[in-house]
């Protein structure tokens, strides 16, 4: 299984950027939590409107099956309920910690955004 | 002549500006209000409406059952509107600029157009005025292309007079774009002069040759002055704080009604962007 996770760094021990479409990188890591690649999610960030949509586009081109965030909109919900990407949210503290909880069964899967969309 | 009223700040007296300089104008002006978000020239104006068009974006729906999922559409557009994923495509209207880019592109035809309702554009007289404004519909964000539809009502027999809305970004530049000259309306504070410092930024990159009126101009300080001369902007009026005009504006009469004398100060104004338009315009070589 692909994980990604909404990152403020490059590391597995990097803590999480809550936000999904904005977060400057996605640590993207196997089970074990090994470190698959870590995606500069740049320009992204400074996105007038549609950057949720784009990350939600560039994880599914990873075919990553499970999304690690702190919030989710509505247009990046339904882009990846399209693409099959499971979504784990509210997460905090660092992308390993995140990846323990799944493997602990103690991440809800999202079934609706948690998020406004973005103005 | 196509004259723009804009401001960079918010509430510093471009729709009194605007209205003022129709009023005294009366059949040989038109006034057609931009700031389609929250329209006002008509509070002063009164106009009598005898128009009403919807103005729509087309927008993208796909039929799926034609759509061999190429990706075509997805590639082009550059506001994530139209988004291949999966075994899908989604789009997303409320992000659509209306390009038809997806849709002409599209190899299987599988991408029509439908409309999204952006709001409407009035038209009317107020008094011996050509009136004209856009009303974008609550909830939509996207101003710029009701903006357009406002503008196609200019004509080129009388003097435009566009009142622009406030801040410098797409809604103001689709005002602008076109426009002979822009009337900048500041008042004289830091903020004023910190805004006006941004639309002037932005309104060069046009190239369109601007003037500054100060307003409440003997309040604040004079950092707006120095500005103008720091950028060879011609000053071209300046009014006064005025009990008068703040209680004639509260009850919703124009300027030059609460008070008559400025009539002969908006006729200079008009001549005098007149005369920069005509010579070779000191603004646009700024």
């Amino acid at each position: 299984m692909k994980i990604a996770v909404t990152s403020t760094g490059k590391t597995i021990e990097s803590v999480i950027d809550p936000r999904f479409g904005r977060a400057p990188f996605i640590v993207i890591v196997d089970d074990d939590c090994n470190l698959i690649e870590a995606i500069d999610n740049s320009k992204n960030v400074n996105a007038f409107r549609g950057a949720g949509i784009q990350a939600a586009k560039t994880i599914a081109d990873r075919k990553v099956d499970l999304l690690l965030t702190g919030r989710c909109g509505p247009n990046a919900f339904t882009t990846l309920q399209a693409a099959g990407i499971k979504v784990g949210a509210e997460q905090s503290g660092t992308v390993r910690e995140a990846v323990e909880r799944v493997k602990r069964n103690e991440v809800p899967l999202a079934d609706k955004p948690n998020a406004e969309a973005h103005w | 002549m196509i004259v723009a009223v804009a401001s960079g700040k918010g509430g510093t007296g471009k729709t009194t500006v605007a209205t003022s300089l129709v009023s005294v104008l009366g059949d040989r002006a038109q006034i057609l209000d931009c700031d389609v978000e929250e329209p006002n020239c008509h509070i002063l104006l009164k106009p009598t409406i005898l128009t009403t068009d919807t103005v729509n974006l087309p927008v993208p729906s796909v039929d799926l059952e034609k759509c061999s999922l190429c990706g075509k559409c997805g590639e082009v557009c550059q506001f994530s509107a139209i988004v291949p994923i999966g075994k899908t495509v989604i789009a997303f209207p409320e992000l659509c600029h209306g390009c038809g880019a997806c849709s002409m592109l599209c190899p299987e035809e599988a991408i029509h157009e439908v409309p999204r309702n952006l709001g409407v554009v009035e038209t009317g007289m107020a008094g011996p005025v050509e009136f004209v404004q856009g009303r974008i519909r609550i909830g939509e964000a996207m101003s710029p292309p009701l903006i357009r539809a406002v503008k196609t009502h200019i004509r080129g027999d009388k003097l435009a007079i566009l009142d622009a809305p406030p801040g410098a970004s797409c809604p103001v530049i689709t005002t602008v774009k076109g426009s002979d000259f822009v009337i900048m309306v500041t008042e004289p504070t830091p903020f004023g002069l910190n805004d006006l410092g941004i639309a002037v930024e932005a309104i060069k990159g046009l190239g369109i040759p601007m003037g500054i009126v100060i307003n409440r101009s003997d309040i604040g300080d004079s950092s707006v002055k120095d500005f103008c001369d720091n950028r060879d902007l011609p000053l071209l009026m300046e009014i006064p704080h005025h009990r008068k005009i703040a209680e004639g504006y509260a009850q919703g009469k124009p300027l030059i009604e609460s008070m008559p004398e400025y009539s002969d100060k908006f006729r200079k104004l008009i001549d005098d962007v007149s005369m920069i338009f005509g010579k070779p315009s000191k603004g646009s070589s700024l």
